[in-house]
């Protein structure tokens, strides 16, 4: 289809395909829990797009299409693995089990973080293109001197795949055999500048220039995006070294809800790609393998409406952060000008002097 | 008590070591810091006895070397960056100011960004273009970075251990003119706080502040007109930021009088915060305005003429004259 050397276990119709080198494991069971995952991630994602156009969120990073790479790459993390996402991770956060309303609350403009990233292992959000991918393999040189039996999952997209701080830590990763694996999103666009534009050659192809194999795989197929992961999760921490996977997807909708990409691409490929949907092809496989029963199907709906509901009510209920905390952890040990700050806001507040 | 004699160099090595024997989440991270014991030789010898795992070598990638360690700081370790000079920081700078100072923040306070960037910093050795920069004043804008600044071996010694030990992300000036000069080190009691300055020496008539490289030039100056009658108090700032403004305050209200010395240019640099907040505490206490004996605002020159645009003794006392000129 895209290319020959894509990974692919189940064609856009639903329809098993195998290959050489990785075959599915997941149960029936297995498959329509990571089915319900993505319609509700992709419900999370309709809901906050609907909450920022009526003004309640600052902005979203929608992820429609993506929902097999993040869903599939996200469940075949072990408990202890630790990720480092983009701002476009709905999925992982998910699969990581970050509370959805805490998710938004970076989107809502009331936090710059939003959940406990150590209890969950999953970091932050980061917004500068590609800095995350080195702190990811710090974190995994640290599992190493560790000795444990962890390894790391870190995100970026094809634009930023071009971010030297990608391509350094492609290089220490190799060097130092660190335990991580690079998962690149590539779902054609950074914000209107297309993929062809970032690398010439297959994204994929790179990793082999810097020592470790990299992975080509359909990224609309969760059942391949989550055997491929879990294959390179493993054998990073067997001792392997890293892997990069090029996850080749589509982003369906906008970049941010401050986006228009109908000023740089046809409707004749946002077509093509709608007919290779992850959630479609997922449920089409559930029908005809498993003859899972619509009434399912329609549960599942009715959960992420009910979903969609609460998370509207949570995010409703955010309100305006108490000014003071910005000058809470500015610092780990005292500081005298974030006191001095605190004090003269507090003095202006106490005079009903700011709002 | 203990003192010995020894180079900075030789007291920031002791440090690092005597930190890494106390904490084995301590690690070196740099370029050439492991069997060459980096460019300047301050981790000389300390590969081999804590292993390649503790003082690494690293491919050549600033922005690597501070970035990986912020992961290691997610992980729980210590890691000591070297930059291997003050010119090669800026491919670090995003990770510095993106990351390091904000990730404390950003995650309400679980993550601790308990690294140290080492930065030989400050001309002065004839030096090519690159090596022979200021750059402190960028870090010291930065909300959540700290940045210190020792000036004799004894400061060297402790306060990289002392920096070592905070939780705070600091940036560690080392004034690279000074590495091969000795003194007395104290191996058993800390001077002082990290961040308080220090009245090097004591004087009535002008105060002159500054940190690094210029510590030494500052009580040249002292020393050259005391046979006159002028009476010069030096202080170390050692924290460039935050700054310990109490001390300098306590000198002004003694003095009157105000010089600022620095090698980074003058306009909008630490001797622009120090004068302004200074004449803010100390409006009416002041005698003269707060003068700045600084670099030039041009691009570092060839090390050839490096020494018409860093600050002299004779700079300085023209400064003072400027200063003691001023009618009260």
């Amino acid at each position: 289809m895209i290319d020959e050397e894509l990974v692919q276990l189940l064609t856009p119709e639903g329809e098993r395909v195998a290959h050489p080198d990785y075959a599915s494991t997941l149960s029936g069971e297995q498959i329509l829990s990571m089915y319900r995952d993505m319609v509700i991630v992709r419900r999370l994602c309709n809901e906050s797009t609907s909450l920022q156009r009526q003004g309640q969120l600052a902005l979203w990073a929608p992820i429609q299409g993506q929902e097999g790479a993040q869903i599939g790459a996200g469940r075949a993390l072990a408990p202890m693995d630790f990720t480092f996402p983009t701002y476009r991770e709905h999925g992982i956060a998910w699969c990581r089990g970050v509370p959805p309303e805490n998710l938004l609350r970076l989107f809502r403009a009331v936090s710059n973080g939003g959940w406990d990233p150590q209890k969950y292992r999953h970091h932050l959000p980061t917004i500068v293109l590609g800095n995350q991918v080195l702190n990811a393999v710090g974190y995994a040189m640290g599992i190493q001197r560790d000795g444990a039996d962890e390894a790391v999952l870190t995100f970026f997209g094809d634009g930023a795949s071009s971010q030297g701080d990608v391509l350094e830590g492609f290089v220490w990763a190799s060097s130092f055999n660190a335990p991580i694996v690079f998962f690149c999103q590539n779902n054609q666009f950074g914000i209107s500048t297309p993929s062809s534009t970032q690398s010439k050659v297959p994204l994929f192809r790179r990793a082999r220039g810097f020592g470790f194999p990299g992975v080509r795989v359909d990224g609309n197929d969760m059942l391949a995006c989550y055997e491929v992961t879990k294959a390179a999760l493993e054998n990073a921490r067997a001792g392997g070294g890293p892997t990069m996977i090029e996850a080749y997807t589509y982003r369906m909708g906008a970049h941010t809800t401050s986006d228009d990409p109908t000023r740089y691409r046809v409707d004749a490929e946002v077509e093509v790609w709608k007919h290779r949907d992850p959630i479609e092809r997922i449920k089409s496989l559930l029908v005809r393998e498993y003859q899972t029963n619509p009434t399912a199907f329609d549960a599942i709906s009715e959960e992420a409406e009910a979903f969609a509901l609460k998370l509207r009510d949570d995010v409703l209920a955010m309100g305006r952060p108490d000014p003071l905390s910005m000058f809470d952890d500015a610092y780990a040990e005292p500081h005298p000008l974030v006191e001095e700050g605190r004090r003269e806001m507090a003095e202006l507040l106490a005079h009903g002097s700011v709002v | 008590m203990a003192t010995t004699t020894m180079t900075m160099a030789k007291a920031l090595n002791e440090g690092l070591r005597r930190a890494m024997e106390n904490d084995p989440k301590v690690l070196l991270m740099g370029e050439d810091i492991g069997k060459l014991g980096g460019v300047f030789r301050i981790t000389d010898g300390l590969q081999k006895d804590f292993g390649q795992d503790r003082v690494i070598d690293t491919p050549l990638a600033e922005s690597a070397i501070v970035g990986t360690a912020v992961g290691l700081a997610i992980r729980g370790y210590r890691t000591v960056c070297e930059m291997q000079f003050d010119g090669f920081v800026f491919p670090a700078f995003d990770q510095i100011v993106s990351q390091v100072a904000k990730l404390h923040k950003r995650s309400d306070g679980i993550y601790t960004m308990g690294l140290v960037i080492r930065l030989p910093f400050q001309g002065g050795i004839g030096a090519i273009e690159h090596h022979s920069e200021s750059p402190e004043a960028y870090f010291a804008h930065t909300p959540g970075l700290r940045v210190v600044s020792c000036s004799t071996p004894n400061d060297a010694y402790w306060m990289i251990q002392q920096a070592i030990e905070s939780d705070d992300p600091i940036i560690f000036c080392e004034p690279k003119s000074r590495y091969w000069e000795k003194g007395e080190v104290d191996l058993e009691n800390p001077p002082r706080g990290l961040y308080d300055a220090v009245v090097r020496r004591e004087g009535s008539d002008v105060t002159l502040v500054g940190y690094g490289s210029s510590v030494k030039t500052m009580v040249r100056a002292a020393e050259s007109v005391e046979a006159e009658g002028v009476s010069l108090e030096v202080i170390d700032l050692r924290s460039i930021a935050p700054i310990d403004f109490s001390t300098l305050v306590a000198s002004l209200q003694k003095t009157g009088r105000l010089v600022v010395v620095q090698e980074a240019p003058r306009s909008v640099s630490v001797g622009s915060e120090i004068v302004a907040e200074l004449t803010e505490r100390c409006f009416y206490s002041l005698r003269a305005p707060g003068v700045r004996v600084a670099g030039y605002h041009v691009p570092y020159p060839p090390a050839r003429i490096e020494e018409d645009y860093r600050p002299t003794v004779e700079r300085i006392l023209d400064a003072v004259d400027r200063v003691m000129g001023y009618e009260s």
